[in-house]
């Protein structure tokens, strides 16, 4: 196959950009569009997100990972190489989303011309803008009956600070005016300023692996130059490695005899996992060491989720798909866990719920695995005080995922939860519902302002686990979707946590066991109290169900025994269905968890711990 | 006798409404069932007889005569043998007793089922409160000490003073002999659909657990004795015919649908099998005619199985099972070997709701209205040995 030169494209016709927007605005659709319009892709019908290659992308419509292609446009007698960076459009993302744009120039910003700016319109543009890129507002979707442009570019002018003249009204979709775009971006985005002749430079922005060639990663040349048979080190894992192959995607890979700087593209070398090709490290050639590229942060969990197969013999199974999957995502991390009630299995943390539910889709669509996710959680963080604790962990400050391991009040000086800076985007009619929603989450609120006429929006400050498992929902549904949501780390803060013990006839359930804010303890217990009480079946005597907090009750049901539970009715001589059911109530005898004298089926616990994902 | 005049709004037996019956082509093929299955079994003698359905009393008495006669024929069938006929109270069943009595029917069971017409109405029965009144003055006339009378509790929307007064008046009716049914709402029923839609509440646990021990008591204190979940009897007008269901006897099903648990001895068999007869009638008849006997399944109960049946039932009686009944069916492991060691049954004991002592195994007062929870443990117990 014959390998591209790379070398006809001085970096004064390299024009590295990327596509930023908030969810659904139309990024993959103009991807699209532009891969056609440069003869990279064939136009075709077929073309729909083409650059989403995971099924679980096409079917969500969402952008997970990262894709590059680089395309050929030719423009005004001058042959440019545009490299195009599809970004994740999703709040669990904004890291990858933050590396990615480190490796441009400048951005698309595409909004939709009938919602408008929506939270991640404005969570992205201020990355891009932060990172100093040149930005071509677009606003999509011209050809629908609802569409305003004007409107839209009015509120372009008043949040960032754009002249409307600038923004090109296009519709992605059919097409229309997307050949302005690319001009624009010719015209206004500046080449990257790099030189071959410096040493290499190589940034990471993302990485795939493949079973026949290993790890791939998505790199973008700050200085110098790669080719094969060259000796380059990872910054963040000191590795070293030899180069196999380099060359750029179109979107699929095209070998090339090397790589420039100022150009994007991929590389494989002989890494054998993708934790080795970390998103925003750092590759340079051996023995020719260079500054690190700012920015790179280790993949940081925010959610985390117990995960278990349905049924222990199912281990082994859903141990190897775990470990094929988290091969192509190294920001899933993954903990051993077990739980006496749902056996072994594991703690997973994920960048944020949605991250969680693709995972969750793809090991059931790939991997064809059932499993039983419990409840997320978040990490908390507990400051020592007893000398004891402080040696046995080693420092003094720890990070608590387990209920089991809370340490106790009187070890602690402080706990800490995690809390989040939460951007909401909304017409004005639902301010009161939501700010009492917010307020219900235990957020305070931080700004609040008018986008236009219509808009409002606010910032709030929420403690991360108010919001991990069905803000997002609740906050759609009181404004009738109309309302946009995203959010960023905004570090710890003391906070009043207790663990709360859920107790069966007195005797505690260690796998029901959940860590949580004083002021909300109350109903959570009674939540779970509820659910259990409809899960264990009635037995013979009283059965006592209760929260505590420590030795003190806070919450309960009570589950009466049974008075009659015996078949008072006419046979006829019938009795083959009976029996069979009667043994099948023996087996299931047998399985049954016994805590104190109390008979719970196993999937009681399962059913009480669940997450709620039909509503 | 697999026909009636209308299916019942809670009834899911298997029985047929249809406009008319070939009655003489039926009878002769009950007769030819008899006749094979009494054979292949080979038994000696015949304890008791049992008509039911179906509607029996709305066959002829020439029918009944002609079976009692084919039983007779292949067997001995003494003359105190028990010979229940189940009979609706509906004005034409009643006049036709006397016939029936004739063709050697000597109990008669009446399908009561409520002394009050709204009930009556809601359960689909063709019948009022005051012709089954009338129907059960004529079967006591007819068969003194031996009449028995089926009753439903548990009713949507039955109220506790509804049924109490119901026990009331059931018990200035009755004879020596009552049956007392908790209506089970079952898939596919009329009346099932109407609580599912909501047009009829369900009643609470609470409720039936309360309506059942009234009953009890209530009944008791008339000189009844409970011997069974839902049967009870005074002067020792206790059932034949269903002790042997619940003591693991041998039982021989004939017509479609029934069911039978028997050795098959003419084959040199020494298993005891479970059978079903072939559901539908038409069919039925065709395969009893060409083969003598419409048998649709028959499946060889292993020993443990034998015993999980004797277990089941026995326990449903007020003696339960006896060290000679259990030995019949274990030989090798006693009562005592079995549930006599440290394990569910004695903690079930000690708990007040099984007794287990030369008497043999048997439920309290109390443990026989909770019989469910205590089974599995006791099956499971006996796996194990």
């Amino acid at each position: 196959q014959e390998k591209l030169d790379m070398s006809t494209y001085p970096v004064e016709s390299i024009r590295n950009f990327s596509i930023i927007a908030h969810v659904d605005h139309g990024k993959s659709t103009l991807a699209d569009r532009l891969l056609e319009i440069t003869g990279t892709i064939s136009k075709t019908d077929r073309n729909k997100q083409v650059l989403d290659k995971l099924q679980v992308e096409r079917e969500r419509g969402i952008t997970v990972k990262a894709q590059s292609a680089s395309l050929f446009y030719s423009h005004e007698g001058i042959n440019y190489l545009l490299n195009l960076i599809d970004t994740p459009g999703h709040v669990d993302f904004s890291y990858e989303v933050s590396r990615s744009l480190s490796a441009c120039q400048g951005v698309i910003l595409v909004v939709d011309a009938n919602e408008g700016i929506q939270a991640q319109t404005v969570a992205n543009f201020y990355l891009a803008f932060e990172a100093q890129l040149s930005i071509i507002p677009v606003i999509n979707k011209i050809d629908l009956k609802n569409a305003d442009p004007e409107r839209v570019e009015k509120q372009i002018e008043k949040l960032f600070d754009i002249p409307t003249d600038e923004c090109i009204r296009i519709s992605a979709k059919q097409g229309t005016n997307v050949e302005k775009v690319l001009q624009k971006v010719v015209e206004k985005i500046p080449p990257p300023q790099c030189n071959t002749t410096d040493p290499l430079k190589a940034l990471v922005f993302d990485s795939t692996f493949d079973h026949y060639r290993g790890v791939i990663a998505n790199i973008a040349l700050f200085g110098g130059e790669i080719t094969r048979g060259q000796k380059i080190v990872s910054a963040h894992t000191k590795k070293r490695y030899e180069v196999n192959e380099v060359g750029i995607l179109t979107p699929n890979e095209q070998p090339t005899h090397k790589l420039y700087a100022g150009q994007v593209g991929y590389l494989i070398a002989g890494m054998k996992e993708v934790t080795e090709a970390q998103i925003g490290d750092t590759l340079f050639l051996y023995k020719q060491p260079v500054e690190p590229l700012p920015g790179f942060k280790s993949a940081k969990p925010m959610v985390f989720a117990g995960m278990y197969p349905i049924d222990q013999t199912e281990y082994n199974n859903l141990k190897s798909a775990l470990e094929r999957l988290t091969l192509n995502d190294s920001s899933v991390t993954v903990h051993r866990d077990s739980s006496l009630a749902l056996g072994a299995g594991w703690r997973l943390g994920f960048l944020g719920l949605l991250h969680m539910e693709v995972f969750n889709q793809r090991l059931e669509q790939e991997y064809n695995m059932s499993v039983i996710l419990t409840a997320p959680t978040v990490p908390y963080k507990a400051v020592l005080s007893s000398a004891k604790l402080i040696k046995e962990y080693g420092r003094d400050q720890i990070t608590i995922i387990n209920p089991a391991q809370f340490p106790d009040k009187l070890s602690v000086s402080e706990y800490l939860e995690p809390t989040v800076l939460g951007t909401i985007v909304t017409p004005q009619e639902y301010i009161g519902k939501i700010i009492t929603l917010c307020q219900d989450r235990r957020a305070v609120q931080k700004d609040m302002l008018y986008i236009d006429e219509n808009r409002v929006m606010l910032k709030y400050l929420f403690p991360l686990n108010e919001i991990v498992v069905d803000f997002y929902d609740a906050l759609k549904s009181l404004s009738s979707g109309y309302a946009s949501f995203d959010y960023e780390d905004a570090g710890y803060q003391s906070a009043d946590l207790i663990k709360m013990d859920i107790l069966v006839n007195g005797n505690p359930v260690e796998e029901l066991a959940t860590i949580i804010h004083k002021d909300k303890a109350y109903a959570a217990g009674k939540i779970l109290c509820e659910r259990l009480k409809e899960t264990i079946p009635r037995q013979l005597f009283e059965i006592a169900i209760q929260a505590a907090i420590g030795k003190k009750i806070i919450a309960r049901e009570t589950l009466k025994a049974y008075r009659k539970n015996v078949v008072a009715k006419c046979y006829g001589g019938d009795i083959t269905r009976r029996m069979k059911l009667l043994k099948r109530q023996a087996e299931g005898k047998r399985l049954m968890r016994k805590i104190g004298n109390v008979e719970v089926p196993r999937d009681a616990f399962i059913r009480v711990l669940k997450r709620d994902t039909d509503k | 006798w697999p026909y009636c005049r209308k299916r019942c709004s809670y009834c899911n037996f298997n029985t047929y409404v249809v406009r008319a019956v070939d009655e003489a082509a039926v009878r002769a093929c009950l007769v030819r069932e008899a006749q094979t299955l009494l054979r292949l079994s080979q038994v000696y003698s015949v304890t008791s007889v049992f008509f039911g359905g179906g509607t029996p009393s709305l066959a002829s008495p020439g029918t009944v005569a002609a079976v009692l006669e084919a039983v007779a024929g292949a067997a001995h069938l003494p003359a105190a043998a028990e010979v229940t006929l189940e009979a609706n109270p509906s004005s034409a069943s009643t006049s036709g007793l006397a016939g029936f009595r004739a063709a050697g029917v000597n109990r008669l069971s009446i399908g009561v089922q409520s002394l009050d017409d709204a009930e009556l109405r809601m359960l689909g029965r063709e019948h009022t409160a005051a012709e089954a009144r009338q129907a059960v003055e004529a079967a006591r006339g007819l068969f003194p000490g031996r009449t028995s009378i089926d009753l439903l509790f548990g009713l949507p929307g039955q109220s506790r003073d509804a049924w109490a007064q119901q026990l009331e008046a059931a018990l200035r009716l009755c004879d020596d002999h009552i049956s007392l049914y908790q209506l089970t709402l079952e898939r596919g029923t009329a009346l099932a659909a109407q609580v599912r839609g909501g047009a009829l509440p369900a009643p609470s646990q609470d409720l039936l657990a309360d309506m059942y021990e009234t009953a009890r008591n209530v009944l008791v204190a008339a000189g009844f004795r409970h011997y069974e979940v839902s049967n009870f009897a005074r002067k020792g007008a206790l059932s034949t015919h269903n002790l042997s269901y619940w003591r693991a006897d041998e039982y021989i099903g004939v017509g479609p649908g029934a069911h039978g648990r028997f050795i098959l001895r003419s084959e040199g068999g020494c298993s005891r099998e479970a059978r079903v007869q072939t559901l539908e009638p038409i069919t039925w008849m065709q395969e009893v005619q060409s083969q003598g006997h419409g048998t649709r399944s028959r499946v060889v109960l292993n020993p443990l199985e034998q015993l999980e049946e004797l277990l089941t039932l026995g326990l449903r009686t007020d003696e339960g099972i006896t060290h000679e009944r259990w030995e019949h069916f274990s030989p090798q492991l006693s009562l005592q070997d079995v549930f006599g060691e440290p394990g569910e049954a004695r903690a079930l004991q000690q708990e007040g709701w099984l007794v287990l002592d030369s008497g043999g195994l048997r439920c309290t007062w109390a443990g026989l209205a909770v019989l469910d929870s205590l089974l599995p443990d006791l099956l499971w117990q006996l796996q194990r040995a």
